[in-house]
């Protein structure tokens, strides 16, 4: 029975307890519900809870575990050459082996092979089920997946009785203790309770996850490559090592792209800010109702445009109209007329991803000011300053580590940004001052290790987690120390 | 009185004091000119960024065709009749002669002349044999009969058309040479090449054919994600919203749980991608480029926008709500679930709508789980390779062909109506339902 066919097979029985569970309470008072403690749907739940719960666990511990066992069992079986290899070959070998088993299990009825067939014979027959065997099989492997089936086969029939008996079980003991003074809504309350933690728990799992996969796969990483020639080193160049120069292996250095991605967020930030702030003053302090019913929605749907779009916009207008204007301008200068701004660049990257930022810096930054107290503005307009100098000397320093928190989360956002670099900053890792040449960012990076063919045994790849978990903890150090200042603002007023 | 002998001293000689008004009313007008400066620099960026994507796209939405009266000829496609033992015959037949002979009929060109045909062939694109082959497996009565059918012109012909080329430049460095001009020409005065309206965008899957390549699959593919990240972050996101909202009590680790998943919400989209990579790939074996292991990275990414709006939802009803329900003897669980969350559900429902907005726009953990894949065929299951939409955009935008950047842009349209859509869905629903109390 496969496993949706059994999680079925348990709800239904679960339904049917739910009708079980408050008829029978139903039936106890003879109808006159007040007397039962707990009304009678709860009855129903009670029956349901037992019938379904203990059951799906065990359904999911033992199709997780399985496996495991299966594949211990079957390695241990195989050829004492085979399992003198290590761990890398061996998992070769076990892959072709399940890949025969699954095709073994599309022939049926007359396609049967018979219990003595070679591995030359079966290839063609699985190929014709559109099962490829990688590599060369050979035909003790067609033992093991024999074994292989059988095992899986007993380990499904045995599974599908056991949750189903469970299942019964709990019905029966849920049923029997069913009767007037069953505390049958505490109980129950208690399960969904309980199913709440969990869910809650599962945003800590996901950072706990974040952290793991990432550290284990890190620390992989450094076995190969020194830690200082990662987060030190000042050349990138993540190359294979070839036959012909073995000593020539790749080069991780952090550097470079870490220049690069501070230098972009940092272009990023200049042209965010002194729109994003000023356009939040002018909403706040001056706007009149009508306009900033029009323009914040309107500044706002810059942040709901997907970063791709960005991203094309930078590749297709920006960047061309860069070049194109730094060639006009050195053709009034010089009569070559070579454009010095290259289209992929940090000026471009830099500046669509400041568009792409602003209504984040407005929006925060308007909320804060909105926060401080109307008080100190009357004050301030009372003593006979001018709304620009109430704003400039007054709500902006009361503000200020407010909109402080504000800018670190929207850098922490610059940071992390990926579409934006991928198609508009380049690609070569290098150190420059001049914001006119192309850089290349860690989320660039991560990307261009990760797509296309991989081995996640090699350094090329591993490196891309090395790169994600420090971009992760840069971010977070941003992150915390901008909730605290925000947190901390935010009580300072209230 | 010294006092008075000074006022009359003024009053004599009324004199303005030098303030700085003057000065500082210029740098108030000054400050307020920046202010609106700003707002006008961001909306002409929306502005410019919506114009460039609709002025370069609106011309996906139609694809020139041409009008063929194709002949289904047996002689051509099966001529020693073996279809029958056969079936990979009709598969494998020589369908584009079938459209080259309907184009030459068409334009009168002796089926001898070599630089003519070859001049005619290439205005057909070659996903004619794809369309051909289609009709005839679906309805093998066709077998000899001549049938109008409409036939994709190739995508230089479609660029030609739309001004993509620059037709003025010496005829050996376009794609599009001067005897095809005449041809495009004298079928347009007959009205059997024009735009139509172009449904393959919509349908068809990739293709490195810029005239068959659409969005299709990678459609079905957002989707399959969009229904994962609903059906599992919004159960968890709301029950876990409820346990920190209603029961939790205020200690440390609730304090913990609350820190982090405001951190969470601020964690760079790629280190979902890696995450998913790590945990679904390698260590679940799920396979790559599944739409199954994209909704779950993306619901991982959404989970703390639905919390957060969660929470601010129950957080908005007021406590004697709670007060009273508990007052006539309701438990606490009672209470929640049936009165409180029912009054929050509105705002849950308008977190929700955006965090699935966010989550269908989002290309760069898309990347990392391999759903950068060239798909052709429509994805049955969740399980199957598909590919999504920003990330169709992200392919498309890398190609070189002109005729790419149109479907870029295209695809860019479909995409922001799709968010378009629900972002006002979500502002419909805030305004219809929303309670102030």
């Amino acid at each position: 029975m496969s496993l949706s066919t059994i999680i079925l097979v348990v709800v239904v029985l679960g339904v049917i307890g739910w009708f079980v569970g408050a008829s029978r309470s139903r039936s106890l008072v003879a109808g006159n519900a007040s007397q039962l403690h707990s009304r009678p749907a709860y009855y129903g739940s009670y029956i349901f809870v037992w019938a379904v719960l203990p059951a799906l666990l065990l359904a999911a511990v033992w199709s997780i575990a399985s496996p495991i066992y299966v594949d211990n069992q079957v390695r241990s079986n195989l050829p004492a050459e085979i399992q003198a290899q290590d761990r890398a070959q061996q998992n070769l070998s076990m892959n072709i082996v399940q890949s025969i088993a699954r095709g073994l299990d599309t022939l049926v009825g007359e396609d049967r092979p018979d219990e003595n067939v070679t591995i030359e014979d079966l290839k063609p027959m699985l190929a014709q089920q559109g099962v490829a065997i990688a590599g060369s099989g050979e035909t003790y492997m067609i033992t093991s997946a024999r074994q292989m089936n059988a095992l899986t086969r007993a380990s499904n029939a045995i599974r599908a009785a056991v949750v189903i008996a469970l299942s019964v079980i709990g019905f029966a003991i849920a049923y029997l203790q069913i009767n007037v003074k069953l505390r049958a809504r505490n109980k129950v309350e208690g399960v969904v309770t309980g199913a709440l933690i969990v869910a809650s728990s599962i945003a800590i799992l996901t950072t706990v996850g974040i952290v793991f996969s990432m550290l284990s796969e890190t620390t992989r990483f450094f076995a190969s490559v020194p830690m200082t020639d990662f987060f030190f080193g000042t050349v990138w160049d993540p190359r294979f090592a070839n036959a012909s120069d073995p000593d020539a292996a790749g080069q991780f250095g952090l550097i470079p792209l870490l220049a690069g991605t501070l230098y972009i967020a940092f272009v990023a930030m200049l042209v965010a800010v002194p729109v994003g702030l000023f356009s939040a003053i002018y909403m706040a302090e001056y706007a009149g109702p009508k306009l900033r019913s029009v323009a914040k929605p309107l500044l706002e749907v810059l942040a709901g445009i997907p970063t791709i779009v960005y991203g094309f916009f930078a590749l297709v207008t920006v960047g061309p109209f860069l070049r194109d204007l730094s060639a006009q301008i050195s053709s009034i200068v010089t009569d070559g007329g070579s454009s010095f701004i290259q289209a992929q660049s940090v000026l471009t990257a830099g500046f669509v991803m400041g568009i792409m930022l602003i209504p984040f810096v407005s929006s925060l930054s308007d909320d804060i000011i909105t926060q401080v107290p109307r008080a100190m503005r009357d004050g301030s307009l009372g003593l006979g300053a001018t709304q620009s100098e109430t704003v400039r000397k007054v709500i902006l320093p009361a503000a200020l580590p407010g909109v402080v928190g504000a800018l670190l989360l929207t850098a922490s956002r610059a940071i992390g940004e990926t579409m934006i670099v991928v198609l508009a900053a380049g690609v070569a890792a290098r150190l420059t001052l001049n914001p006119f040449e192309p850089m290349t960012t860690v989320t660039v990076k991560i990307v261009s290790q990760l797509t296309g063919d991989l081995e996640f045994n090699s350094p090329q790849t591993l490196v891309a987690f090395a790169l994600g978990l420090t971009l992760f903890f840069i971010t977070l150090a941003l992150n915390v120390y901008a909730l605290y200042i925000v947190r901390k603002y935010r009580e300072q007023y209230e | 009185m010294a006092d008075t002998s000074l006022t009359d001293n003024n009053v004599a000689a009324p004199r303005h004091r030098d303030i700085g008004l003057k000065k500082r009313y210029a740098a108030e007008r000054r400050f307020q000119f920046y202010g609106k400066l700003a707002i006008a620099f961001g909306l002409f960026f929306l502005a410019l960024l919506l114009w460039t994507v609709v002025s370069k796209g609106y011309t996906a939405f139609q694809q020139t065709s041409i009008n063929l009266d194709v002949t289904f000829d047996e002689s051509v496609i099966d001529p020693k009749n073996e279809r029958n033992e056969n079936p990979m015959k009709l598969l494998t037949a020589n369908y584009p002669k079938l459209a080259e002979a309907a184009l030459y009929e068409k334009l009168g060109i002796d089926a001898e002349d070599k630089a003519g045909t070859k001049a005619a062939d290439a205005l057909i694109s070659k996903g004619a044999r794809a369309q051909l082959r289609d009709m005839l497996i679906s309805n093998p009565e066709l077998m000899n009969q001549t049938v109008n059918v409409w036939v994709l012109a190739a995508g230089e012909v479609d660029s030609a058309i739309k001004g993509q080329f620059d037709l003025s430049v010496d005829e050996s460095r376009r794609k599009i040479k001067d005897n095809q001009l005449e041809m495009i020409e004298k079928l347009q005065q007959d009205g059997s090449l024009e735009g139509r309206f172009n449904t393959g965008l919509f349908t068809n899957g990739g293709s490195s054919r810029p005239e068959t390549a659409g969005v299709g699959v990678a459609i079905i593919g957002s989707a399959y994600m969009m229904l994962i990240v609903l059906l599992t972050s919004l159960p968890i996101g709301v029950a876990a919203s409820i346990y920190l909202e209603e029961f939790a009590p205020k200690n440390r680790l609730t304090d913990i749980i609350e820190v982090n998943i405001n951190n969470l919400a601020a964690v760079p989209s790629i280190v979902y991608g890696l995450l998913g990579l790590a945990v679904f790939i390698n260590f679940a074996g799920l396979p790559r480029s599944a739409s199954l292991v994209g909704g779950l990275v993306l619901s991982l990414m959404t989970l703390p926008t639905i919390i957060i709006a969660t929470r601010a939802a129950l957080k908005a009803v007021p406590p004697s709500i709670r007060a009273a329900a508990l007052g006539i003897g309701a438990s606490k669980n009672q209470t929640v679930f049936h009165h409180v969350l029912p009054l929050a559900a509105p705002g849950i429902l308008t977190g929700t709508i955006i965090g699935l907005a966010q989550a269908l726009g989002e290309t760069a953990p898309l990347l990392l789980i391999g759903m950068v894949a060239f798909v052709v065929d429509a994805p049955a299951t969740p399980l199957d390779p598909a590919t999504a939409l920003p990330v169709q955009i992200f392919m498309w935008a890398n190609e070189a062909e002109r005729a790419f950047v149109e479907r870029t842009s295209g695809a860019i349209i479909i995409l922001l109506a799709f968010l378009a859509v629900m972002n006002i869905t979500a502002i419909f629903l805030r305004r219809r339902f929303e309670r102030r109390w």
